[in-house]
């Protein structure tokens, strides 16, 4: 495990985290490789959201210890974790919904700058932050909605945003949280291309309720079940795996 | 292009409007333009923190209050002049705005109104108790100004300069990268840690930076009143100072102007004619928040585009007045005129 702490982007280290009397992260140890695409699945109420926040440290775990980029990240408040490289989307759309799309991946972008502490310049429109923004609406498609009020948007767009302001920072390590939760087949589809091709440098951790599209993205699936870790393989031996053919088709 | 010349036209115009008051009013509203003004930029730093970043202060006139009582005490007890006492008052504010928001921004919503209440009741308690510095009820008298600005014109031009500049300077940080930080503050506090942002930083920075703004003002009522009291520091001017920024238009800046200049215009004007002042000013803001609930500034932008939009029409109808010429020309002004849908609110 040492051995690998220093290749792992993430490592979570029997991590625990309570409600009260419910256990919502049941003792959850999970390694993702640089450059790795991971899906998490798992019924609703699994604890995969919660296992997100305890990475992203929106929550604070219960027990356990959680490691980013080989440090130990478990006492660091979000802000801390996202400057090491992390950068998360919600499964409901967090947008900044008064200001246009082009101010929302500003905002974004600048986000580990030194810039964002400037009173005195307005942002200008050659400057690096600029221009970073004008690469990410360009790749997730929203470059003709730059100067549209983020709150005009329809539901897809908005998804597209919420992609936007994650990847704005450059992170090195992206959580997805249900990236197309609400969106038809057909938007669905054009958002995975989407994360399909984003670069394998970036290492990518998915939440996913549709088995077809988790398993067609990712090289490693981990199921989770009242949050627990019961199965985690490659998406072929995944969709075998007896616990969660059960867990999936609802005989368990 | 052309809007920014508009808007550039208008604030040329709006400085030679504040610049011929004295030649026109006299003294006694010479000098309660002064007043608006030096309302109307605590107003503003009020709005910093309501407006752009979505924080409620009910104790700001406190820390307007600490410079008014700090340049007091220096310049009319101690006799120190005004280039230690002004800047002295200034510092005060700046000391106990950090002190304030050290304790404040850690809340948000009602909590913060809450402490910032509490806050502002703390220095009121103080200048009523600390009797061998404050004076307590009686105050401290006995301000003087500079020689160069004793006359009411004089002060109101300088009051004028000081209040352009610092509308300048808080709508160059509303506007910066910074100002955007805090407006997303305001959208969606949850999402910012994610981003890289702490936002109890941000959050402190602007409420000294208000702070400040509020502590400009204040020693620039110091010297406009001469004398200050406890109820300089009473929570009905705090609560006022949010009720300008509301009846203005908050997060627009120059809004907090028109609030003060209502609040202040209706007190001293029609208090001269009744002494049921107060029933004229609830019914004033009752109806400003019926007809323009997001304030006087963008309520009177949606008039005058309104008038626009109506003057279009009877200019639309006017045409089909006309005798036919042929079937094309008399359609053509549709294309000018705008499509007449409500305007959007928020």
């Amino acid at each position: 495990m040492q051995g690998r702490a220093d290749v792992a982007v993430l490592v979570l280290d029997q991590v625990s985290r309570d409600f009260g009397g419910l256990r919502a992260v049941d003792r959850v140890s999970l390694q993702v490789a640089r450059g790795e695409r991971r899906a998490i699945i798992g019924p609703n109420g699994a604890g995969k959201t919660t296992l997100f926040n305890l990475i992203t440290g929106e929550l604070a775990v219960t027990s356990g210890r959680v490691f980013l980029f080989g440090q130990d990240v478990t006492a660091l408040p979000t802000q801390r974790r996202a400057a090491l490289g992390l950068g998360r989307t919600y499964q409901i759309t967090r947008i900044f919904p008064t200001f246009t799309v082009r101010e929302n991946v500003l905002l974004a972008a600048m986000g580990l700058q030194p810039i964002k502490f400037a009173l005195h310049r307005p942002l200008l429109s050659n400057g690096p932050i600029w221009r970073r923004t004008d690469e990410v609406l360009e790749r997730v498609g929203l470059t003709h909605r730059a100067e549209t009020p983020a709150r005009a948007l329809s539901h897809g767009e908005q998804r597209q945003l919420e992609l936007a302001i994650a990847l704005a920072g450059d992170p090195r390590l992206l959580l997805l949280d249900e990236p197309g939760a609400g969106l038809s087949p057909v938007e669905r589809q054009l958002l995975y291309a989407l994360i399909q091709s984003l670069p394998r440098t970036l290492t990518v951790i998915l939440i996913e309720h549709d088995m077809d599209l988790a398993l067609g993205l990712a090289d490693r699936v981990t199921c989770l079940h009242y949050g627990r870790v019961i199965a985690e393989d490659t998406p072929d031996c995944i969709s075998k795996n007896e616990m969660v053919q059960q867990i999936y088709l609802g005989s368990g | 292009m052309s809007i920014r010349w508009r808007k550039r036209a208008g604030i040329a115009l709006a400085l030679l409007a504040g610049a011929a008051i004295p030649y026109v009013a006299p003294p006694v509203y010479v000098n309660l333009a002064s007043e608006i003004l030096i309302f109307g930029l605590l107003a503003m730093s009020i709005d910093l923190l309501l407006g752009y970043t979505g924080l409620v202060p009910l104790g700001h006139a406190a820390i307007f209050g600490v410079a008014a009582y700090v340049v007091a005490y220096l310049n009319a007890r101690m006799g120190l002049s005004h280039t230690v006492a002004i800047p002295a008052g200034i510092l005060g504010a700046l000391i106990v705005s950090g002190v304030f928001g050290l304790l404040a921004v850690r809340t948000a919503g009602l909590y913060f109104m809450l402490i910032t209440l509490a806050e502002g009741m703390l220095v009121w308690g103080l200048a009523y108790r600390w009797t061998s510095v404050t004076g307590s009820e009686n105050g401290i008298g006995g301000i003087t100004r500079p020689e160069f600005l004793i006359l009411p014109w004089q002060f109101y031009y300088a009051v004028l300069v000081l209040f352009a500049v610092c509308a300048w300077m808080l709508h160059r940080i509303a506007h910066s990268p910074f100002g955007l930080t805090l407006r997303g503050i305001r959208d969606n506090e949850a999402r910012m840690p994610m981003l890289g942002y702490n936002v109890t930083l941000h959050k402190f920075l602007a409420f000294l930076i208000s702070g400040g703004f509020a502590g400009i003002a204040g020693a620039a009522y110091a010297l406009y009143n001469r004398f200050v009291s406890p109820a300089t520091v009473e929570f009905a001017r705090s609560a006022e100072g949010v009720l300008m920024v509301i009846l203005g238009g908050s997060g627009t800046l120059i809004g907090a102007l028109l609030g003060s200049g209502l609040i202040l215009l209706t007190r001293n004007v029609i208090s001269l004619y009744t002494d049921r002042w107060l029933i004229v000013m609830g019914t004033l803001f009752v109806l400003v928040i019926l007809f323009m609930p997001d304030g006087l500034l963008r309520g009177l932008e949606r008039g005058v585009h309104r008038l626009r939009v109506a003057v279009s029409h009877l200019r639309f109808l006017g045409s089909l007045l006309r005798p036919i010429r042929s079937p094309t020309t008399a359609k053509e002004p549709a294309g000018e005129v705008p499509v007449p849908t409500r305007h959007e609110t928020p």
